[in-house]
């Protein structure tokens, strides 16, 4: 009997593969846009060390001095070029170089690299300030045009914002909202573009388009309508944004080379669009890997070239720039995009998602040095292999680049391809989006419900006019509904503003080119949040447990606190304390969550502050638990700096209480370390940070950044940044160039807990 | 299991220098030893520190005990000197091993004697600190008898107790070539020391020897070289030990 391969190969169907496809295991990914489908099938885990990596190649070398000359000026004497008057476009300008001859992965923004281009569509006046105050002049033609013709995103929000909002807006107790800039966190599935060309891309839209020839058209149908056709005309510029590059884009990538372009392409359509506040990457290093492997497989690519294609793609996210204004810096410090790429997780199956790309992008922190962008970000599960876990620690205490999340947590929520969009905000990949909501400050909250509403800076109403607490003790009891009660309007009011908000950027700055890679109907989610948790938990923890008198200046407004006797803070694992910061978390959720929200989106809440920790608490006057007016918040869900005092474990812990459930647009907690503390030896270092990291997240953590130094260093470097010029730090959610941050945000970092041994 | 009263200086809930993993590590107050290089002399007063009771430091040590298990550590006693409070280490160990947590003592092994075989039989490892292999060193760098430790060490490779063996190398009072190489061949021939840890000595201790008005000898000692530091531990890879 003749026996039979059960795996062979069908050389009867093979004709039918059509080039591109060659190797790839089909599925559903071949009728349906499912890239995710395409992955699960062709992706090959990988669980070694990182011992088959390649170094730099000369050309990535030469390539990279060239940009990190430029990225050097650029620190030294501000931004380098600027358009002033043509607005940018995905086909505005011609093609831009580093060095042609050089370069692997082309394209630029602009015609120049690190040329800043010019986005006015999310407001004029912050376009204008923004070039005016790095030095350069505004066109009036551009100017006059706008003031003529062209509403932009933030005319449309003054237009409809209440006085109401308008009041909390400044006095600080609802700040950083997207009113004035794009709101960015939508991830558009740029790998869309490598696995199906255009072409498949824009057929699929006018299907989609197709489906809605419907008889009895309504608001929500005609909006849809109208925003598919201008989703398919992005597509037709980003095509001529790679013909001007000499690329045709419209059919399938062929080899490695080929999708990491035409990927980037995709991406770089959106940042010449869009300016958005984060401009995600997604998830693409074992998308990409999948490619790589089957160039390796045919010997047309070598492991040094597949490396330098990875370096050089990576150096083009490095250099992705916006122009903003000096008010912006101060919210998130230090010019970042928040390039985020998540890299590893487990797959529904129980496979490892962590390939060999996954390391290379990795490696690209060894090849080029740390830096801040992209974000990459790693889905941490305790069942990844050790390999990956060593060498993702190993880049953290060499490089403190590199931010974690629990994969464990959120693949149950969001599956197994889903990203990040800026620093903690998980989103299924081309079917889920996000509007951005900044945060609420519910420390200034507090001192509303204390103040009957009225500003204890200002001293004028801003809040409504409830009663004041008015005896000289301020308790626990008295507090509590009163405080109940100001989170209740705050929540609406905050809501409103976001809806508005929402409401004109898809009206003004519709996201064409991103949501072009998403599917025809998209999960939305509000993305609300929190500024000053452990303020609000130390300051009820104080007036329950310990002695809190009020101090009333002439107005007659609490503007200061005594507080006698000891009361448990946040950050110790102290119960007492840690259920008050989760109730708060939950208690404020269901407030969000009673709010009429903009297109039906799903209210989320994250605790996560970024650099704004430091802005918030500048607008905040005294807290009962001893935080003086104007001191920064901690930031994002860490303790207050300092008050953690019986080491990280504790710290971890109490973090770790807060309920993913009722912030799942993410939890952020910044953590330090020197790296004394962590061990003996190197090896010991590396096992007892991957030991820590498995505790935390089995704990339930949600995410950490990991700082590995001395606070000596950082000292140093405020006083001699030249010595420093990539020294990367982590602050909550995203990593900046230390020499990037105001002196006082440099201070703010210095002055938090950093974790030493006995 | 019955509750005790305890002595303690500190708590660290991330220690990862005592014993394998990340660890909760307890300071335990009060020590005989008049060790002239002591950097936390603050812990050496008997009875002195923070009073407190086995359970209270037990329901500490729950809280923590999944994240210790994830982070493949456990419960370390130090100090001072913890065996001055042998009840107090034994309840503590007994509630750690009931919740299946490694338990690790760090002794300088003077009051070996104080640990019974129970004691001994709730412990898993020993990081066993010897400051000196010549009993006349001994004595003038701890103020005590060496004899005791070694009774000590004897003990533990009988009860194949695993030690890590942790010597402070301080020039001038500990770099006796001769005695560290008869420190490495005892080690050896104990045949349960898993590791060696040479501790370089370091100066970080010296504020708390000023904020506590006392005498500290050393002040003008330079810490080793790193050349001295290599020919200790060669000393001790000579024997075939694992040196970190």
């Amino acid at each position: 009997m003749k026996t039979i391969d059960q795996n062979p190969t069908l050389p009867f169907l093979s004709d039918e593969t059509p080039f591109y496809y060659r190797a790839f295991i089909p599925g559903i990914w071949n009728t349906e846009i499912e890239v995710r489908d395409f992955i699960q099938k062709n992706y090959t885990p990988y669980d070694g060390d990182s011992s088959f990596l390649n170094g730099p190649t000369d050309t990535t070398k030469l390539l990279w001095q060239q940009v990190l000359n430029l990225m050097i000026k650029e620190q030294k004497e501000g931004v380098l070029d600027a358009d002033n008057e043509l607005v940018s476009s995905i086909v505005s300008h011609g093609p831009g170089y580093i060095d042609e001859e050089l370069e692997r992965v082309v394209g630029l923004q602009t015609d120049a690299p690190l040329k800043r281009s010019m986005m006015p569509f999310g407001g004029i006046r912050m376009a204008r300030k923004a070039l005016e105050s790095h030095g350069f002049d505004f066109s009036e033609k551009t100017q006059e045009a706008f003031d003529a013709i062209r509403k932009t995103h933030n005319d449309g929000v003054f237009d409809a914002y209440t006085a109401e909002i308008r009041n909390c807006r400044s006095s600080g107790i609802i700040t950083g909202l997207p009113d004035a800039y794009a709101r960015g966190r939508i991830i558009g599935d740029y790998r869309r573009v490598a696995l199906y060309g255009l072409d498949r891309l824009l057929e699929d839209k006018i299907e989609q388009l197709d489906s809605l020839e419907i008889h009895n058209l309504d608001e929500e149908t005609i909006r849809l309508r109208e925003e598919l056709n201008e989703q398919i005309r992005s597509l037709e510029e980003l095509k001529q944004m790679a013909t001007s590059y000499g690329f045709d884009i419209s059919e399938p990538a062929k080899n490695a080379t080929e999708a990491v372009q035409w990927l980037y392409f995709g991406y770089l359509a959106a940042v010449k669009e869009q300016n958005g506040a984060a401009m995600s990457f997604g998830r693409v290093s074992t998308f990409l890997d999948i490619y790589i492997e089957r160039d390796l497989e045919e010997g047309t690519l070598s492991e040094a070239e597949a490396q330098e294609l990875i370096d050089h793609l990576v150096m083009k996210l490095r250099m992705v720039r916006f122009m903003r204004p000096p008010e912006y810096d101060e919210l998130f410090s230090g010019d970042p995009t928040w390039v985020t790429e998540v890299i590893g997780g487990m797959g529904l199956d129980g496979r490892s998602m962590v390939s060999k790309t996954s390391f290379r992008f990795l490696q690209t922190l060894h090849n080029l040095g740390p830096a801040p962008e992209p974000n990459l970000t790693v889905l941490w599960s305790e069942n990844l292999p050790d390999g990956f876990k060593q060498f993702c620690v190993d880049t953290s205490i060499e490089t403190s680049s590199l931010q974690y999340e629990n994969d464990d947590l959120m693949r149950g929520y969001w599956g197994d391809d889903y990203g990040i969009a800026c620093c903690v905000s998980a989103m299924k990949i081309g079917k889920q989006m996000q509007f951005f909501g900044a945060r609420a400050n519910l420390a200034k909250t507090l001192l509303y419900a204390i103040n009957g509403g009225k500003d204890e800076i200002s001293g004028e109403q801003i809040g409504p006019e409830f009663a004041p607490i008015t005896g000289d003790k301020l308790t626990y009891e008295e507090l509590m509904p009163k405080f109940d009660g100001m989170m209740e309007w705050l929540a609406a009011t905050y809501m409103n503003a976001l809806n508005v908000i929402h409401f004109m950027h898809d009206k003004y700055y519709y996201e064409r080119l991103e949501m072009a890679l998403h599917d025809r109907d998209v999960f939305r989610t509000m993305a609300c949040g929190i500024a000053g948790l452990s303020v609000v938990a130390d300051s009820l923890s104080a007036c329950k447990f310990a002695d809190v008198r009020i101090i009333r200046d002439e107005r007659g407004l609490a503007t200061d606190f005594e507080t006698t006797g000891d009361f448990p803070v946040f950050g110790n694992d102290d119960d007492r304390v840690d259920t008050i910061a989760r109730d708060l978390v939950k208690t404020f959720m269901s407030k969000l969550k009673k709010q009429p929200s903009y297109r039906n989106s799903v209210p989320t809440q994250s605790l996560l502050t970024i650099t704004s920790n430091v802005v918030y608490g500048n607008k905040t006057g005294n807290t009962p638990d001893g935080r003086k007016k104007g001191e920064p918040f901690g930031p994002g869900a860490n303790p207050m700096h300092g008050r953690d005092k019986n080491g990280a474990v504790a710290s971890m812990r109490s973090v770790a209480k807060l309920p993913y459930e009722y912030a799942q647009d993410g939890i952020s907690y910044t953590f330090s370390i020197v790296p004394g503390a962590l061990g003996r030896t190197e090896e010991d270092r590396v096992e007892n940070m991957v030991n820590l990291l498995d505790g935390y997240f089995n704990e339930g953590g949600h995410h950490i950044n990991v700082n590995v130094f001395n606070k000596e260093t950082l000292v140093d470097a405020m006083e001699h940044p030249e010595k420093y010029p990539q020294l990367t730090i982590r602050v909550s959610g995203y990593a900046v160039n230390f020499n990037k941050l105001t002196k006082e945000q440099q201070m703010d970092v210095i002055t938090r807990t950093f974790h030493e041994s006995n | 299991m019955e509750n005790v009263t305890g002595y303690l200086h500190s708590v660290e809930t991330a220690g990862t220098l005592d014993g394998p993993g990340v660890r909760r590590v307890l300071f335990l107050n009060g020590c005989p030893l008049k060790c002239v290089y002591c950097h936390n002399p603050d812990t050496r007063r008997y009875k002195g520190g923070l009073q407190t009771d086995a359970y209270t430091e037990l329901r500490g040590i729950a809280k923590q005990k999944d994240m210790l298990i994830s982070m493949k550590g456990g419960v370390t006693l130090s100090g001072g000197e913890p065996l001055w409070q042998p009840e107090f280490v034994k309840t503590i160990f007994e509630g750690s091993k009931m919740m299946g947590l490694h338990t690790a003592l760090d002794t300088s092994g003077f009051l070996g004697k104080k640990a019974d075989d129970e004691l001994l039989s709730l412990t898993d490892l020993v990081l066993l600190d010897i400051k000196h292999f010549d009993p006349e060193g001994y004595k003038r760098v701890t103020g005590v008898d060496l004899q005791p430790t070694l009774d000590f060490a004897e003990r533990l490779a009988e009860m194949k107790i695993p030690v890590w063996l942790r010597f402070v190398l301080v020039p001038g009072y500990t770099d006796n070539m001769e005695a560290i190489s008869k420190m490495a061949d005892f080690a050896r021939r104990l045949g349960n020391v898993e590791r060696v840890e040479v501790l370089p000595f370091h100066k970080m201790g010296e504020y708390k020897w000023e904020a506590l008005e006392m005498d500290y000898e050393l002040f003008d000692i330079q810490e080793p070289t790193p050349e001295l530091v290599a020919m200790t531990k060669n000393k001790f890879e000579d024997q075939g030990m694992l040196v970190y």
